[in-house]
């Protein structure tokens, strides 16, 4: 018999889950992002279509999506690197505190125009 | 008096709850309420324990969803309106019952080079190992296992892989590591560096949520990592 949602429910638990469906969706992404960046070689016309594509409202919604599910794998990888491989404490609840505010930082900063 | 509302897990791999009513008593334990159901109300149910006092490490089950040791968590710890769903240990196989199949388990301690091996004879003096000494304290922290399963229970990479060692074995493994008086370090690290082995892990940390004795598996496994990683680099793993 295998464990149910009520095994799971812990931080650490959630974190993975946060940082695997991050993971599968950027690989997801990679390959279109390669595609939409090879038009550039069928030339300018063909690249400035799909750069106007992305000027819509719900492709710019996607991509706040996009950059917090970057930043969310990134800190969360940085996360288990410093977990890990750094002398081991008791700070895992704090990394993840750290990393759940730098996602939401680089959020609403992209969404704010600030970077 | 109230009454405890108690799902009892009857049965093999396949079976059913029962429903049994249990009366709420002070300071009840849920060890308390499985030996009620036994004692009372149906001889027929099977479970384990020995020591009552958390040392043994037989009474584990798996308590509303969690793996917990029986006899030192409290019904008022646990309790869900009124109600309490018992079932066995995840991840063994299910005897009868609460009672699981053990023996994969410990196999896997054995698979993980748990057993000391010496590196001095009994003609050698004492070792000295100063008790403030940094792996000596490595070895404190994970020493107290008690071998009850909560963690493998808990752990979704065994359920995933069941090849996976686990992080008890892997717990324990890492103490002999950290042993200044064991002669098998190498092939320890090489026991534990395998697809099934301590980088398996996912860091989901529900062993480490879920130990009764406040261990970190995670932090032993973590350990293991660098140090199959530091062999690896010097070509020995």
């Amino acid at each position: 018999m295998r464990n149910d949602w009520r095994a799971r429910s812990h931080a650490g638990w959630w974190a993975f889950l946060v940082h695997r469906v991050s993971g599968i969706l950027l690989t997801l992404f990679l390959p279109l992002h390669f595609l939409a960046l090879g038009l550039a070689l069928e030339g300018e016309a063909a690249l400035d279509a799909a750069l106007r594509w992305t000027e819509q409202p719900l492709v710019k919604a996607a991509e706040v999506v996009l950059v917090v599910l970057l930043a969310a794998h990134a800190a969360g990888g940085i996360r288990l690197l410093m977990l890990e491989f750094l002398p081991w404490r008791e700070w895992h609840k704090t990394l993840l505190a750290v990393a759940g505010g730098v996602t939401l930082a680089v959020g609403v900063g992209f969404l704010l125009n600030l970077v | 008096m109230s009454v405890l509302q108690v799902d009892v897990w009857r049965g093999g791999e396949s079976g059913s709850f029962q429903r049994f009513e249990v009366p709420r008593l002070e300071s009840q334990t849920v060890l308390d309420v499985v030996t009620h159901i036994q004692r009372v109300l149906d001889p027929t149910l099977s479970y384990r324990f020995a020591c009552r006092v958390g040392m043994c490490g037989s009474c584990a089950m798996t308590v509303n969803g969690r793996a917990r040791w029986t006899c030192r968590t409290h019904v008022a710890e646990v309790v869900a309106g009124g109600a309490l769903e018992i079932a066995p240990l995840r991840n063994l196989p299910v005897i009868k019952d609460l009672v699981t199949d053990m023996r994969e388990f410990f196999d896997k301690w054995a698979a993980a080079r748990g057993q000391f091996r010496p590196s001095a004879s009994r003609k050698d003096d004492f070792a000295r190992v100063e008790p403030d000494s940094p792996r000596r304290q490595l070895v404190d922290a994970g020493i107290e296992c008690i071998g009850c399963g909560v963690c493998y229970a808990a752990c979704d990479v065994v359920s995933w892989n069941p090849e996976y060692l686990g992080p008890a074995a892997l717990n324990r493994a890492w103490t002999l590591v950290n042993d200044v008086r064991d002669g098998a370090r190498d092939e320890r690290l090489a026991a534990v560096a395998g697809d099934a082995g301590c980088h398996a892990c996912h860091t989901h940390m529900s062993c480490t949520e879920r130990c009764p004795k406040k261990i970190s598996p995670t932090a032993a496994i973590a350990g293991l990592k660098r140090a199959t990683l530091g062999a690896a680099l010097k070509g020995k793993a």
